[in-house]
């Protein structure tokens, strides 16, 4: 196989991430076409394995956030397909995409994490939503993070520190889904641990520190450049910043993620790493913190996704 | 791989951040702008853009104008032009002008890249910072974010079925002039308004134009969907009755197409040699092109039949959302508008457009929420749907859609009344408003 390939990036689709599906597939298109490999940009949809028969790609990028890519389904169906792709299993995917499950899988392996709740909409209908807004207050305390049980970008995220907000946010996060996570909230230092494996196995870049201007990581701070700003490396302590890789090479195995994943994590206030979410597809977009560390770990973008697409054309994962 | 290594320490993204006019504020990544990329799947049936439908328009009519345009103009649609617009054009705008009771002279017509552009000239023109402008409440979210990006402060009057209320324009002039507040002018779609979809009655239009006469405040009247009435023909512009009170736009994109990108304003001699100047100051001059095809097909094409096509297929559409309106959602309440693009629909209160929106992009259906179409934070219990590009089928599966939307939500709800606030927080996501290529 020649080194320069042809290499199919699946973004956009029909999930409520798809404008930042498509921004991160332009930038990966991108990336791809000046490291010299031939790219095709496509949107799934019905015709889609039609097209990527008429294209025959040496391996399939899925650059897509969201429920249409990252809940292991596509990827599933493009292995059925005999297409070789960038991620991970599909099964691995199925774990992560599930909050509640990523979670009690690492809390399993020993990783700190939030303590938290899993809520249904359904159980708030039938236990009566009082009772169990109280039981959740009861049992994480005042200051919580509420995030529906899949997707990313923080939409219906809210974090609160007033119990009264309580019942809006859990309908803030209903909306996209209905499954809800409440998790109890840790301040401290909000770092994203990439990790990658271009062919040693995986490694964890350079930890970004966030630092949104307005306090949260919202939607709109994490897509408008300059309304957060970053600190690579994170600054913390050695033995934080020791912690955080731990956290981030444990949830990267455990879930079984491959080529790269991004692990957020949060260092609290005594030092201590606590792991919040995994993401088999990060953002590489051009506000994402994994091009930083990409960067930052002295590594070209170009290459780096080059690496990972002719492993996964070769199937070496 | 490895290379010399800039990219540690402390990073920001934009460089220029805090170089920022203070009128940027607020020009940030939306989440409710995001949804709308959805929106233009094919899956999801989108009422929410105000795309027209200009499949309606004979695809010879216009091949035609831009074939003779190349042959017999071509140099001068190819060149610079006068920074007023193409004479020949301004001369028939005059005619479409007085359909709607409009006397004026082509001196007094400035060509302009869409009505958009003349409105953002006009405000360029007469405000300051600080400065209030009147608006409908709720008013057309295209001129908001203008107004915005200049600095006023848009006050909102009140509405009903027979369009602004005169004794709110009356009673909101003499509470600002009290407060001492600068009013700059009154900004108003007497007709078909978007969003409300309501029109300005014949007996409130001279009322209109006296109270601000009296009061000296300028109206800026924005009519671009006049033409398009389905009943009734619209009553008399607002300009027809007081030339020197009002500057008029007008534009191309609804009667004919949006992708010429010409509109007009139709100014008093004073105002309009200033605006000529900003306009020449921003772009020059508007396009030749486009200006010279349209100027050829109004004087080679039955135009007017064309504007009557337009209006049957919008009623159709109309009377298809109207009739999946009683059947799907008869516990909510609209208007019925007779002209135009929208139908704005007031929920429950219990509801909030803007927070239901991931909801209804699940569903696959799209809407714009209300909150768009208000400078001050109203507008969360209403929504604005368009009729004007899906198809009547499109629409009643859009409507039937939205119709679980609204059930899921009000479930949700429902679930936890009497837990404790429900409404949600007024964190400002400043550009809630569609993109001008959503259908």
């Amino acid at each position: 196989m020649t080194d320069l390939l042809t290499i199919a990036v699946l973004s956009g689709g029909i999930s409520h991430e798809r404008e930042i599906s498509l921004r991160t597939g332009r930038r990966v298109a991108d990336a791809l076409t000046e490291r010299g490999h031939t790219v095709v940009l496509l949107d799934p949809d019905a015709d889609l394995f039609a097209r990527l028969d008429a294209i025959a790609p040496d391996v399939v990028w899925p650059a897509l956030h969201g429920s249409s890519g990252e809940d292991g389904a596509l990827l599933a169906l493009l292995s059925a397909h005999g297409l070789p792709y960038v991620g991970p299993a599909s099964s691995s995917a199925r774990l992560a995409w599930s909050k509640p499950t990523a979670k009690t899988l690492i809390e399993r392996a020993g990783v700190s994490t939030a303590p938290s709740l899993t809520v249904t909409r359904e159980a708030f209908r039938e236990l009566g939503a009082a009772n169990v807004l109280r039981l959740i207050l009861r049992e994480l305390g005042e200051h919580v993070v509420v995030k529906p049980a899949q997707g990313g970008s923080a939409q219906g995220v809210t974090i609160i520190h007033d119990p009264e907000l309580l019942p809006r946010a859990m309908v803030d996060a209903f909306t996209y889904h209905d499954v809800a996570i409440v998790e109890a909230f840790i301040g401290g230092t909000e770092i994203s641990a990439t990790v990658v494996n271009l062919g040693d196995g995986p490694i964890v870049l350079p930890l970004v520190e966030i630092v949104p201007l307005e306090g949260t990581y919202s939607f709109e701070a994490r897509y408008t450049a300059g309304e957060t700003n970053f600190f690579v490396p994170a600054r913390v302590s050695e033995s934080a910043s020791a912690g955080a890789r731990e956290v981030a090479l444990a949830a990267h195995a455990v879930l079984g993620l491959s080529d790269l994943s991004r692990i957020d994590i949060i260092v609290d206030d005594r030092g201590a790493a606590h792991f919040l979410e995994a993401n088999t597809l990060p953002g590489l977009t051009e506000t994402s913190s994994a091009p930083l560390a990409i960067e930052a770990a002295g590594f070209s973008l170009p290459e780096v996704y080059h690496t990972l697409a002719v492993r996964a054309a070769r199937q070496l994962r | 791989m490895q290379s010399a290594n800039p990219h540690v320490g402390e990073i920001h993204l934009d460089p220029w951040f805090g170089h920022y006019a203070e009128r940027a504020t607020g020009l940030s990544a939306s989440e409710v702008r995001a949804l709308f990329a959805v929106a233009s799947r094919p899956e999801v049936v989108s009422l929410a853009g105000g795309m027209p439908y200009v499949r309606a328009l004979p695809e010879d009519l216009v091949s035609n104008a831009l074939a003779r345009v190349m042959r017999e103009s071509g140099p001068a649609a190819l060149q610079y032009g006068s920074g007023q617009g193409v004479p020949a054009l301004r001369e028939q705008i005059l005619d479409i002008m007085a359909l709607e009771g409009i006397s004026a002279s082509a001196d007094d017509v400035v060509v302009t890249t869409g009505s958009q552009q003349a409105l953002d000239l006009v405000t360029k023109l007469f405000i300051d910072p600080g400065d209030v402008i009147l608006a409908e409440a709720p008013s057309y979210v295209g001129a908001i974010g203008v107004f915005r990006s200049y600095q006023a402060e848009v006050v909102h009057l009140e509405t009903d079925a027979d369009g602004l209320v005169p004794e709110a324009l009356a009673d909101g002039i003499a509470r600002l002039r009290a407060e001492g507040r600068t009013i700059k002018f009154l900004y108003t779609i007497p007709n078909f308004h978007n969003p409300a979809g309501v029109t300005l009655s014949a007996e409130r239009r001279p009322e209109i134009v006296r109270i601000c006469a009296e009061a000296g405040i300028l109206i800026l009247e924005d009519n671009p969907y006049g033409l398009l009435h389905f009943d009734e023909p619209v009553p008399s512009a607002l300009r027809s009755l007081s030339p020197d009170g009002v500057i008029y736009l007008g534009s191309f994109s609804k009667t004919l197409a949006p992708g010429f990108r010409v509109g007009w304003a139709l100014a008093p001699h004073a105002i309009r040699e200033k605006l000529v100047l900003v306009a020449e100051a921003a772009i020059l001059c508007p396009s030749s092109f486009s200006q010279l095809v349209i100027s050829d097909y109004l004087s080679q094409a039955d135009w007017q039949a064309q504007i009557t096509q337009f209006r049957g297929v919008y009623r159709e559409r109309r009377d298809a959302m109207l009739e999946a309106l009683s059947e799907h959602l008869p516990e909510l309440t609209w208007n019925v508008p007779n002209g135009g693009f929208y139908i704005w629909v007031a929920l429950p209160h219990d509801l909030d457009s803007k927070a239901m929106l991931p909801r209804a992009v699940t569903e696959l259906v799209a809407y714009t929420p209300g909150t768009a179409f208000f400078a001050d934070g109203g507008g969360r219990h209403n929504i604005r749907l368009s009729f004007c590009y899906p198809t009547p089928e499109s629409i009643r599966v859009g409507v039937r859609r939205l119709a679980n939307v609204i059930s899921g939500e009000r479930d949700l709800l429902e679930t936890f009344a009497g837990t404790g606030r429900l409404t949600p927080s007024r964190a400002t996501d400043s550009v809630t408003a569609p993109p001008p290529d959503l259908s």
